[in-house]
């Protein structure tokens, strides 16, 4: 059901530019959930292949562009 | 100011350094720097292949970070390096780390060989520009600056003063004040290794690294390995405070004993209940059980316990160590940069309920919440803030559980009358603005 997508692609917050509008969590629950202030605790492990094309669809929507789907990890240490 | 050693007077004569102390063996003044440690060894290091054979040393040493973070520093030269335009070096002399004055130490007793280590540095990873961080209001940045005219080196040299912020000596944070001159942290990617001062590479490295880099080019890896442990050999700087007869900054071997270390400060000078390790992104150690923890920049111990920046304050017995953690956990607040939500809401939230928790008004629910907001916290700020005041809370909930049972049934300790112990800079010594 939830094979990863090929690419290692992920879901990451930009955490500067996030102000905690929410989009994304309404739109992709299965990977965004909110924090009691409103900001959004992202699953960052790679994607499942059936929710890319969602991911995607919240990193367009996202009002201060904060996030982002691609195969970077943000923080190694 | 005196320097107190672990172990072994000066030992001159540069032929045969003695095992410590290294770093602060040398002096002052240039002439001095250069009679004990001789000239900055760059002809051995000469070309490309010199370059590389610097980074093979520094890597063969096994040298980490003396910043915090304990990073493998070949590592970080050899990616610095690798990269397409022209490096930049930052070292990083800031040391906004309120129980740390090692660096500070260093930079005036040693400053040469921090010179010496930034300028082989750039050698190796082929920067010819060294920007030296230090924070403004001291009068390091003025000293250093004389030091640098009495020099003739192969690199341009910046002195940069920083705003006096706990965040702005992070690293994406001195990146983005050379750059913008805004002394905040940046996100990541990318990181200041890929893209850092005018978009180069940047090698950001603590001036204590530097002066080891200096060391292992004058001497070799396998002198370097002589003292240490395997994983973190070479010796560390640890600033020692607290209820101890002689505080002061020590040169010690990673690998030493905890117990030990404090020996080394004289010892205790009234029972101690506790021990905070690596200053205030660092764990609390209870005291007698945690007497022979080795110290090393590894995590050790149930509560991942390392040097990081080399901070060591023994608390007494009698003074309450949750009181001291929620007036650190809320100074740590009061400097984030206010740009992540996690950390300009959680920080301070963490903190009101420490208090709570200190302070006698405690109940389960209270308990819970903080639990539930540290693991929230963790890990979600552009930078690691969150994460160091989180785990110095966390330890502090484990290390003094019995005292918050305490606390929960109501009782408040007569610990939290006492004066604080842990340091905190003056409201005045601080700035507010990040420019
Ligand atoms: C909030 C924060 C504050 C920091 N302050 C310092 C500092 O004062 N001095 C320092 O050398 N590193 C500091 N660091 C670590 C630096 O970001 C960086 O990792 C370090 O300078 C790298 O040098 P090293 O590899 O030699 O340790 C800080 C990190 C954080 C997250
Ligand atoms: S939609 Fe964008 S700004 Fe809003 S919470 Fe999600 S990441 Fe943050
Ligand atoms: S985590 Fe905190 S200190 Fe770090 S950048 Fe974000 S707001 Fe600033």
């Amino acid at each position: 059901m939830s094979a990863p997508n090929p690419e290692g692609l992920r879901l990451q917050v930009d955490m500067i530019k996030c102000v905690g509008h929410a989009s994304c969590a309404e739109l992709l629950p299965e990977r965004v959930t909110l924090d009691e202030w409103g900001y959004p605790i992202i699953e960052t492990d790679p994607l499942p292949q059936h929710l890319v094309a969602h991911a995607r669809r919240a990193v367009a929507a996202c009002p201060t562009l904060a996030l982002r789907v691609d195969g970077k990890v943000a923080r190694v240490r | 100011m005196t320097i107190m050693l672990e172990r072994g007077a000066r030992q001159g004569g540069r032929a045969q350094p003695g095992p410590l102390p290294r770093l602060l063996a040398g002096g002052r003044k240039l002439g001095e720097h250069r009679a004990t440690y001789g000239q900055i060894p760059l002809r051995r290091f000469a070309s490309e292949d010199g370059r590389r054979k610097l980074v093979r040393a520094v890597t063969d040493a096994g040298l980490r970070g003396r910043g915090g973070a304990g990073f493998p520093t070949g590592l970080k030269m050899a990616s610095v390096a690798a990269g397409a335009k022209r490096p930049v070096v930052i070292a990083n002399g800031c040391e906004s780390e309120p129980a740390s004055r090692k660096d500070k130490m260093l930079m005036v007793c040693a400053p040469h060989l921090v010179l010496d280590g930034a300028v082989l540095a750039a050698h190796a990873v082929g920067a010819d520009r060294v920007y030296v961080c230090v924070e403004r209001g001291t009068s390091v940045a003025d000293r250093l600056e004389r030091e640098i005219a009495h020099r003739d080196d192969p690199v341009k040299w910046k002195l940069v003063r920083v705003p006096r912020r706990y965040v702005s000596s992070e690293e994406s944070a001195l990146v983005h004040l050379i750059n913008d001159g805004d002394g905040r942290p940046m996100a990541a990617p990318p990181r200041p290794y890929e893209k850092g001062v005018g978009g180069r590479p940047t090698l950001v490295d603590n001036v204590e690294t530097l002066a080891h880099v200096a060391l292992i080019a004058a001497y070799g890896p396998e002198w370097f390995r002589e003292v240490g442990t395997r994983s973190d050999p070479g010796s560390t700087l640890v600033t020692i405070g607290g209820a101890v007869a002689r505080p002061n900054v020590y040169e010690i071997a990673p690998g030493m004993r905890l117990g030990e270390v404090l020996d080394a400060a004289g010892g205790a000078v009234e029972p101690i209940g506790a021990v905070l390790v690596g200053g205030y992104f660092g764990t609390w150690v209870p005291m007698p059980d945690g007497w022979g923890l080795p110290l090393t920049h590894d995590r050790t111990g149930p509560l991942g316990t390392s040097l990081g920046s080399g901070g060591i304050v023994a608390l007494p017995a009698e003074s309450c160590g949750l009181a001291e953690t929620a007036r650190i956990v809320r100074y740590l607040a009061e400097e984030s940069a206010q740009q992540c939500g996690p950390c300009m809401f959680g920080l301070p939230a963490i903190a009101t309920d420490l208090a709570a928790v200190a302070y006698g008004r405690c109940d389960p629910a209270t308990r819970q919440r903080l639990t539930r907001r540290m693991a929230q916290v963790k890990g979600r700020g552009a930078c690691r803030h969150p994460d160091g005041a989180t785990k110095l809370a966390t330890s502090a909930l484990a290390t003094f559980a019995d005292d918050l049972e305490t606390h929960m049934d109501g009782w408040t300790c007569t610990g939290v009358s006492r004066d604080p112990v842990l340091p905190l800079p003056d409201r005045r010594h601080r700035d507010r603005s990040w420019k």
